[in-house]
């Protein structure tokens, strides 16, 4: 494990998250791996993988502005432009789709009053239809930004949105 | 947190220790946890390597390979160092077995990896899980912190001599990248697509040094198999497919779950009986057996054992023991929508065969789902998803054929009754006329 | 390791081992069809056309990917293989667009030839085509996402053939498209490599988008005009109002010592030969100071006349010349040849931008030592002091990484510059600058330190094991420190050299005795030898250099100034009112600073509009042929026989042409006779047919042949288009040593290209942009 560290002025990012990221370059054989982890991290504090958070990656790993979003535009959770403080992923692939995934995203879609990767004008919710997430045995499923919510209903689903929405007007 | 079902039938081997708090090492360490890697240490490389050969266990997460063989693959000396690489990108559709082992028992992963590790002689092992897996992550990672903290991953294990490092790592949501040369290749921060085999991982893997990459659930399986001996977990399942796995078993069905059942158990048993039947007094229409890349069987082609060998005879996979149960009221053309459409979505791009045909399959799959298809249509699809089939540059391709074509052969009267029951919109008479009906 | 033998098609085929199934194809003469393989670039497996049936291997295996396995018995056409082969072609025309009636590519498209071969006349799909606007990445590059079909050539050859890295492939999937590095544009040394690589019409060019169709035009295979490499360009004429116009160029001939690789410069920057401004009249400066265009009689009959007039009256040593580093050997020669028999004087030369003078002197005796570009791509180490090859030597560069990818040579840099070539190197020693002397000196001692530079001795250790080492360097070495670089070198097992100067015909122009005390082959004027003979009257006093002649203006002293393809006044910053007694020529493609001093200006062709050969900086001889044309000029070898002629000179005794061969031979000693003979004889000899033109530069060639050393080349070998070594001739070392400042390096970079440059619109688009925003390097 190569054990150099460098910190870079000026970061964007907070002290904790530049820390972690510093560590994060000497943990593997070769620094590039640290890629796709500091991507999805800087993502979860600035909100999308903008173009400064692009610079300052590219820069900590040491690879050209280009190779960073060739690897950003081929993964399904990277995204450039801000999501809602929540976005509410769902499934609606075989498992789900058999246990109501698409009446689910029709409900998602009536009650947020948005469509398919759309974002509510007060910037809460955002909502995406994506393939398997991995709890097929307890579908219909839907994934709000890391959190699971199984075994869903429609009414659950309300309940699970109601939830967020306190949330959001907590902070 | 999803709710733990079990059921009598199960030979509780790996899930045994499954809702007992085993994320936590005091727990797991009550529970029998790290002594089959003393073990392994004291016996070394070769006798792991052999306990592995005469389990029978083969790969866990689709292609099942037999264990043993694909660890002896690896050099004994190399010049670049050794990796084990466990796959839990887990993205099959109709799979969520790994995601239990890491919420219930991820050390039984770390154990595992470190024993792979010992039998190569590799002194770092990467536990990658899929993105979308982040609270798994923080399990796992707060699992290899306790190791660390009890030396037990680090230098000089247990005072042997032995070191191993192991670290966990996320994706960023990529379902080609649970092919083992995409892993490695999202893994070392690139683009997940495959690398060219020849060379194989064993031999030139990550950052150019021999790799074993093994699923969750195949590495999970490790310790236990050293615990009760390879010979006596052979005997669980059936000749050349030893032991017991999770079965997910999904869709229309009263008891959906994951269940450990022994190697070759009856899929018609497994529905019926373990997994409660079909609710509402339903039929049975069809069954995926091992999630969406495997072509799907008919409600009177279910009566088959579930292992590698027996499903390849029947005509289909084992694959992930993803399965998917269809009623009488599930509509196999949408069925057939929504599986191209996955593929179609997560196609890497690289090879011609898949990129492309993906593409057609699905927009040609769309035009017939909203009622503006013909029979020509049928062939034409058929015909597209058998020239993929063996064309491309990945198995991904293979894994969007050939349910396709398993639809198209083994449902082709509910596409043609499809047709009838949706007469063509009248705009499209001239799409029917420039496809031939 | 032992060779393999496996069985294609019947064909028993036997390779090294390692070989790639489709190359030991190939070889065997079996044609495997294949989009994204490309040779010298990393594998890919990803177009599937190259599918081949391998007996015992369950699947189609790419041929590309495979090794070739002792016993293997491979079939490439079968049924199967055809039909796999269609379905490929059937799913890229799928979302291809129908753009073919337009399409660049069109005629030349290897989609196209694929569909023709493997069929897939009828589309199955009526759904929407997956659609992209196309953009314009750079002054250069366009690109069309619809037409493109991810083989990834593009990609590949930017990155690990140009080390520059500007393309990437972006999103997933059937989205999947080739990004530019700026987002919705380039920074890049726009060379064009990615257009000509692609198969398709993904990616054209904006010289030439829509402009015209392949066989409308015809190819010409000639040697690019601007920098010293030498590479071969193909340029696309058509016919236009005014003569033959240059459509096109690029490098689909690569049989040229750059073999796949050509600039921006020798596929875009002919445009300079299309500019308006041409001169193609004839100008006479009138008593006024303005000048007025004239016939060519009017033209040509003064400049003959006031020549002669100041040799007459002033005598020879009144009148200079000065010659051209893009002009023909031919023509380099002839107008030596003509200031030495006609005008009577040695106060010859060109504007150098090295110092083969003393190269050639340094290496007197070891004409073996001489390297060739072709060197730079298989020498295992290669030693570079000083130049920056990106900028100034783009061939060379390229072989030089190849060399280094490829066959992992060593490169070892010395440069007071941190150049792009370093990330090729083994070894990088940055020295001060003004160091290169002082670094020679180092390499050759024991010195623990230089400078305290660190690995500076590991540097010079590791150097000095090489067992063959390829020494190259720019014009910062000139005089004596040749001579110890030389010195140093010839110390070590096994090295060669080569000098590297600016301009496409530098070392011609060198070669063929453009200098006031050389004649032709480095002959001294004082020690003429044969050339007593062959040039009656031959003044054997050196005459003044380029920097003499302008002293002697500014005295008053210099009657008569012949300028032939040169620009010393804008280069040597000559103050034009030093001139006012003198009587100057020029021909020229343009009103340059020099053609606007001077008296007579004569339109001249440029080395795209005239046949003959030309010497690259590594004594690599090769044909320039004739592609474009334009009504109202000459090129410069018929203007120097024209005012010749028009002196009173014979032009018989200037060109050899018209004689055939005499039967008796060796008699008469007549001053005309015995110079035919002898040169009817030498021709005979080589079975080379006599020239009947004085206008022909073979003529030319032929006594170029005769009579300079190192320059009797096998013809069949050069008219074929390849290239040929000259041989590097010894001179006596009493030669006289150059002056520093006489050499003036042309400091051009990837956009600039002296006076062509200016005058290529295109050249100074890219210069512009690129000023604008200056290029990132790529990281390491």
């Amino acid at each position: 494990m190569s054990p150099e560290m460098n910190s870079v002025p000026n970061t964007i990012f907070s002290p904790e998250l530049a820390a972690r990221f510093d560590k994060l370059v000497t943990l593997y054989p070769a620094r590039r791996s640290a890629l796709i982890p500091m991507l999805l991290y800087a993502q979860d504090e600035v909100g999308a993988v903008n173009d400064a958070v692009i610079a300052e990656i590219a820069q900590r790993i040491g690879i050209t502005e280009l190779d960073v979003r060739n690897v950003i535009s081929y993964y399904s959770l990277l995204h450039t432009k801000p999501h809602g403080k929540f976005h509410v992923q769902v499934c609606t692939n075989i498992s789900c789709m058999l246990r109501g995934g698409n009446e689910m995203l029709a409900h998602c879609k009536e009650k947020l009053g948005i469509g398919n990767k759309e974002t509510t004008p007060d910037g809460i919710f955002s909502l995406e239809e994506v393939e398997c997430i991995g709890a097929c045995c307890w579908a219909p499923a839907v994934q709000v930004n890391y959190d699971f919510h199984d075994n869903l209903t429609t009414e659950k689903m309300d309940a699970v949105l109601e939830n967020y929405r306190q949330k959001a007007g907590k902070s | 947190m999803p709710e733990l079902v079990s059921h009598p039938e199960e030979v509780k081997v790996i899930s045994r220790r499954w809702g007992q708090g085993a994320a936590d090492i005091d727990k797991y360490i009550e529970l029998g946890g790290y002594a089959a890697l003393r073990k392994c240490i004291e016996q070394g490389p070769e006798w792991v390597i052999n306990e592995m050969k005469t389990s029978g266990l083969r790969g866990r997460g689709g292609a099942g390979f037999p264990t043993g063989m694909k660890w002896s693959f690896v050099p004994k000396q190399s010049e670049k160092p050794k990796y084990v690489l466990v796959n839990g990108d887990e993205s099959e559709p109709g799979t969520c077995k790994d995601h239990l082992i890491f919420l219930h028992d991820p050390h039984s992963v770390i154990e595992g990896t470190m024993i792979a590790g010992l039998a190569i002689g590799a002194k770092v092992g990467f536990i990658y899980l899929r993105g979308e897996y982040r609270y798994l992550i923080e399990i796992m990672e707060r699992a290899l912190a306790q190791c660390y903290e009890r030396g037990i991953l680090g230098k000089n294990i247990f005072g042997t001599g032995f070191d191993f490092d192991a670290l966990s790592h996320t994706g960023a949501g990529a379902y080609e990248v649970g092919e083992e040369s995409a892993l490695m290749e999202s893994l070392e921060g690139k683009r997940g697509v495959p690398r060219i085999k020849p060379p194989f991982p064993a031999v030139v893997g990550l950052y150019g040094g021999p790799t074993v990459i093994n699923n969750a659930e195949t590495i999970a399986s490790v310790p236990f198999i050293i615990e009760m001996g390879g010979a006596a977990y052979a005997k669980l399942g059936t000749e050349r497919n030893g032991g017991t796995r999770l079965f997910g078993i999904s869709g229309k069905v009263n008891r959906p779950g994951v269940y450990e059942l022994p190697m070759g158990y009856n899929l018609k048993k497994m529905i019926y009986e373990v997994a409660g039947g079909i609710p509402n007094g339903k039929a049975l229409k069809a069954v995926v057996p091992g999630g969406a890349s495997c072509p799907i069987l008919r409600a009177d082609e279910i009566d088959v054992g579930m292992d590698f060998d027996q499903m390849g005879k029947a005509g289909t996979m084992l694959g992930s023991a993803g399965v998917v149960v269809l009623d009488e009221t599930v509509s196999i053309v949408e069925f057939a929508l929504r599986t191209i459409k996955f593929y179609q979505h997560e196609s890497c791009g690289w090879c011609i065969p898949c990129r492309e045909g993906t593409d057609w399959l699905k927009k040609t799959m769309t035009r017939f789902y909203e009622g503006y298809g013909t029979t020509k249509d049928i062939d034409n699809m058929r015909y597209l998803a058998e020239n993929m089939l063996g064309r491309t540059f990945c198995p991904l391709g293979d894994a969007a054929a050939m349910p396709m074509i398993g639809f198209f052969k083994k449902f082709r009267d509910e596409f043609e009754e499809y047709i009838r029951a949706n007469p063509s919109a009248p705009e499209s008479q001239a799409l029917v006329e420039l496809v031939g009906a | 390791m032992a060779d393999v033998n496996l069985t294609v098609d019947g064909k028993k085929v036997t390779v090294p081992a390692g070989t790639l199934l489709i190359e030991a194809c190939r070889a065997a003469g079996i044609e495997v069809p294949a989009f994204c393989y490309y040779p010298g670039l990393s594998l890919c497996g990803a177009c599937r056309m190259c599918m081949v049936r391998i007996e015992k291997m369950p699947k189609l295996q790419t041929a590309c990917t495979t090794p070739v396995g002792e016993g293997m018995t491979v079939h490439t056409e079968t049924p199967e293989i055809a039909q796999a082969r269609k379905a490929t072609v059937e799913l890229l025309l799928g979302n291809h667009p129908l753009d073919c009636p337009v399409c660049d590519a069109g005629g030349e498209c290897e989609l196209q030839d694929m569909t023709f071969k493997y069929g897939a006349p009828t589309s199955q799909y009526v759904e929407i085509k997956q659609h992209r606007e196309e953009q314009q990445w750079s002054p250069v590059v366009y690109f069309d996402r619809p037409r493109c079909i991810m083989c990834y050539r593009c990609v590949r050859v930017c990155g690990e053939g140009m080390d520059v890295w500007a393309l990437g492939v972006q999103n997933r999937g059937a989205g999947s498209v080739i990004a530019p590095n700026r987002q919705d544009h380039l920074d890049c040394e726009e060379c064009g490599m990615c257009i000509d690589i692609c198969p398709v019409g993904a990616l054209t060019s904006d010289t030439y988008r829509y402009k015209t169709r392949p066989w409308e035009m015809n190819h010409v295979a000639t040697v690019c005009t601007h920098c010293g490499d030498g590479c071969k360009t193909t340029l696309g004429v058509r016919r236009a109002d005014d003569g033959m116009e240059i459509v096109r160029g690029d490098n689909r001939d690569k049989s040229g010592i750059n073999e796949d690789f050509l600039c921006i410069k020798g596929r875009y920057a002919f445009d300079f030969a299309n500019h308006p401004d041409r001169l193609t009249k004839p100008l006479i400066r009138q008593a006024d100071g303005s000048f007025a265009t004239a016939t060519w009689e009017q033209a040509l009959e003064l400049a003959a006349k006031k020549l002669k007039e100041v040799r007459d009256t002033k005598g020879p040593d009144a009148i200079g010349v000065i010659g051209s580093n893009r002009t023909t050997n031919e023509e380099n020669y002839l107008l030596q040849k003509f200031a030495r028999t006609v005008l009577g004087t040695n106060n010859i030369d060109h504007h150098r931008t090295a110092d083969y003078v003393s190269f050639v002197r340094a290496l007197a005796g070891k004409a073996d030592r001489a390297a060739s570009l072709r060197d730079a791509g298989t020498a295992p180490a290669i030693l570079l002091l000083g130049n920056d090859p990106t900028e100034q030597h783009p061939a060379l560069a390229w072989a030089l990484r190849t060399n280094v990818r490829l066959n992992k040579a060593k490169l070892f840099l010395v440069n007071t510059s941190d150049i792009k070539l370093r990330r090729q190197a083994k070894a990088f020693l940055h020295i001060p600058e003004g160091g290169y002397a002082d670094a020679v000196r180092f390499l050759g001692s024991n010195d623990a330190n230089f400078h305290g530079i660190e690995g500076a001795a590991d540097f010079r250790d590791a150097l000095r094991a090489e067992p063959k080492l390829l020494i190259l360097f720019g014009s910062e070495f000139r005089g004596h420190d040749i001579d110890a670089l030389v010195s140093f070198g010839l110390s070590l097992p096994d090295a060669r050299f080569a000098c590297l100067a600016d301009y496409a015909n530098s070392r011609g122009a060198a070669d063929m005795g453009l200098l006031p005390d050389l004649l032709p082959g480095y002959r001294p004027v004082a020690a003429p030898g044969p050339f007593a003979e062959e040039y009656p009257n031959l003044p054997q006093k050196p005459g003044k250099d380029l920097i003499e002649m302008f002293d002697a203006a500014e005295r008053g002293e210099l009657g008569a100034l012949y300028v032939v393809g040169a620009n010393p006044v804008e280069r040597y910053n000559v103050d034009p009112a030093s001139l006012k007694n003198t009587f100057v020529i020029v021909q020229e493609m343009f009103l340059t600073e020099t053609a606007q001093i001077a008296d007579v200006v004569l339109p001249a062709a440029n080395l795209y509009e005239k046949g003959g050969s030309v010497t690259n900086n590594y004594g690599d001889l090769q044909l320039v042929k004739k592609a474009g044309d334009r009504a109202g000029v000459r090129s410069d070898l018929e203007l120097i026989v024209r005012i010749a002629d028009r002196m009173g000179a014979k032009p018989q005794q200037l060109v050899p042409f018209g004689r055939g061969l005499r039967a008796d031979t060796g008699q008469s000693r007549g001053a005309q006779s015995g110079e035919a003979d002898r040169h009817s004889i030498w021709l005979a000899s080589r079975q080379i047919e006599p020239k009947v033109s004085p206008f022909d530069p073979y003529a030319v060639l032929d006594e170029i042949a005769r009579l300079v050393p190192g320059y009797d080349v096998e013809r069949m070998n050069l008219l074929a288009g390849n290239d040929v070594r000259t041989k590097l001739v010894s001179i006596e070392p009493a030669a006289s040593t150059t002056r520093r400042d006489l050499v003036l390096p042309a400091q051009d970079a990837l956009f600039t290209s002296g006076t062509l440059g200016r005058y290529s619109a295109k050249l100074a688009e890219v210069h512009e942009s690129h000023r604008k925003s200056p290029a990132e390097a790529a990281a390491d």
